[in-house]
């Protein structure tokens, strides 16, 4: 970005609560059913239905909003958000305006090392619209209400953001702790985590935001940086043209990986919001607070920290190992089972498991293999039962089988051999086939060494320790 | 304060009301009476009143996170103008 201009971005965040019935009906909400087999009544808006409020939905908002800190408002109401689309049977949205029930709180980023506290103003509870399908209908569009009434919290920031890696950065903190929070589940293709950025740029060390424009939808982590700074470009090359930015809504094409103007918000934005008679105030006990606190998860910060602190992790392998709750649970159950192999565990982890994984496509609830049969493989590399290549052999098998590591040792004769006597005849045989790199290492060239301790690998099926056979070698051939 | 004949078709709009030409200076009319009547009330000092957000004196009751509703789809769908494949068939909307 040109130096001589600042980006302010602020971000709005729709994460759908994972319960298992809708807002305000008892509709079910799983994701993926026959279209509007999951729209009842209420969803639909008929004449003569109550909305009435899902206890889950407001203590997993409380849960939010304990955890970042927020004021929880004792009171709060639902409005109406008056607009007409075919996918909002009512005509209106139930949403909350004035009191929404989680206030000013905040969230701790990091970028490029350097923490920074972003501002949340608000969250508030309000329900999905349905699904509008444009294609394949002669013409008409398809409506589908299963997801109408699914709970929204809607997480609003502070303008707290200059580029978009810090966007980025909030974003994947914020998605990380609903799921730790188990509120939602985080699934950016069904559209459970959505993301719209409000984007204005002003010369540096002016004290007012410029025009912003906000970018609707925008739904992976790449796609929101991208977006952003395509917007910060536009807009910066729009003024300095001699252009003004207008208040609009724009639309990111991530074929194009550009912005395009949606509709001017002169009318959309009036959304003549009031309080809806049909709901009452929302009364949020003191005790209902301490609750709900009281069964708070370990946080990520919190439990980084314990990682660092309790297995003398390093900072990288702390806050990979920390980024998702099971992630989490499954590396300290692999320390547990291995008797307190935490570093080895967490090298494992953070390598080869990892590794595997994304190579699959997994996530580490189907890891194929369970901690327990990971934590029998590190107790053979700590007892120095095999060595830490043959190692990456168990683990293969681990990964495609459902031996345990010392049965596959067993069965595949892979234990290292401790016979030094054994260990030292294969050395002496390749010292005495090999002269051309013993005269090398001889006169001073100690790579030729790495050649030596190669082929007495190679001739023990890497089942010798390499420090030993290295100890080894260096020994015999001090002494011709 | 007083409405123009812009802002009463703007509402109209907004509100999807089809209202006559001819009516629409009569409804500017009264629709500032209205407001009026809401400015004066705004001058009472209200600084030490609660904001009220219903008219019942009472707290929201909240109902358990359970499936209630079972599928009524051909029901329901059987009072729509137009259905296929499962959907509601509408005009085309297009943002």
């Amino acid at each position: 970005m040109n130096s001589q201009w600042e980006a302010v971005i602020g971000l709005e965040i729709h994460t759908q609560l994972s319960t298992k019935s809708k807002i305000f009906s008892g509709a079910s909400t799983a994701y993926g059913a026959e279209p509007n087999t999951q729209a009842c009544a209420v969803d639909l808006g008929l004449p003569g239905v109550l909305p009435v409020l899902n206890q889950d939905a407001v203590r997993k908002a409380v849960t939010f909003g304990l955890a970042i800190d927020a004021e929880i408002a004792p009171h709060s109401v639902f409005a109406r958000k008056n607009y007409f689309y075919p996918d909002l049977p009512k005509g209106y949205q139930i949403s909350q305006f004035e009191l929404p029930i989680v206030g000013n709180g905040h969230l701790d980023i990091e970028v490029d090392g350097v923490e920074k506290r972003i501002g949340i103003t608000r969250a508030h509870l309000e329900e999905d619209a349905g699904k509008s399908l444009h294609e394949d209908f002669h013409g008409l569009t398809g409506i589908d209400l299963n997801r109408a009434g699914t709970p929204l919290l809607e997480i609003v920031s502070e303008p707290d953001m200059r580029s978009a890696k810090e966007a980025v950065a909030y974003m994947r903190k914020l998605h990380e702790l609903v799921r730790y929070l188990e509120i939602c589940d985080g699934n950016m293709q069904e559209g459970s985590f959505r993301c719209d950025a409000n984007v204005s740029v002003r010369p540096k060390g002016q004290k007012e935001f410029g025009t912003r424009a906000e970018i609707k939808n925008i739904n992976s982590f790449r796609f929101v940086e991208k977006a952003i700074n395509y917007e910060i470009e536009r807009q910066i090359d729009l003024i300095e043209g001699g252009g003004k930015v207008v208040q609009e809504t724009r639309l990111y094409d991530a074929n194009k990986d550009e912005t395009r103007s949606m509709r001017s918000k002169e009318e959309a934005n009036d959304y003549r919001y009031f309080p809806d008679p049909d709901l009452l105030p929302v009364l949020i006990e003191e005790s209902l607070k301490a609750e709900i606190r009281a069964t708070l998860p370990e946080l990520p910060v919190a439990k980084k920290q314990r990682f660092l602190d309790q297995y003398g992790l390093d900072d990288e392998s702390a806050s990979t190992l920390t980024s998702s709750r099971e992630l989490a649970d499954f590396y300290e159950a692999v320390v547990k089972a291995s008797g307190g192999e935490a570093k080895l565990a967490g090298n494992w982890m953070t390598g080869d498991v990892l590794g595997a994984l994304n190579k699959a496509s997994l996530e580490i609830a189907a890891c194929p293999v369970s901690a327990e049969r990971l934590a029998g493989l590190l107790k053979r590399i700590a007892d120095n039962t095999i060595s830490g290549k043959i190692a990456k052999q168990v683990f293969d098998k681990l990964w495609n089988g459902t031996a345990t590591a010392d049965e596959i040792i067993a069965q595949e004769g892979l234990k290292q051999i401790t016979d030094t006597g054994a260990i030292e005849a294969i050395v002496d045989k390749v010292i005495a086939a090999n002269p051309v790199p013993v005269e090398q290492y001889l006169s001073g060239k100690d790579k030729a060494l790495m050649a030596l301790v190669g082929q007495i690998m190679k001739e023990t099926q890497g089942k010798a320790n390499p420090g030993e056979v290295n100890k080894m070698l260096m020994e015999k051939l001090r002494k011709p | 304060m007083s409405l123009t004949a812009n802002d009463v078709t703007k509402i109209a709009h907004l509100a999807r009301l089809g209202i006559a030409e001819q009516d629409i200076d009569n409804y500017a009319k009264d629709l500032s009476g209205i407001l009026d009547l809401m400015t004066q009330m705004g001058q009472l000092d209200t600084s030490g009143v609660t904001p009220m957000a219903h008219p019942l004196d009472q707290m929201q009751r909240l109902r358990e996170d359970i499936v209630t509703e079972t599928d009524q789809r051909e029901h329901f769908q059987a009072i729509a103008p137009q259905t296929e494949a499962g959907l509601y068939l509408v005009p085309k909307v297009i943002d």
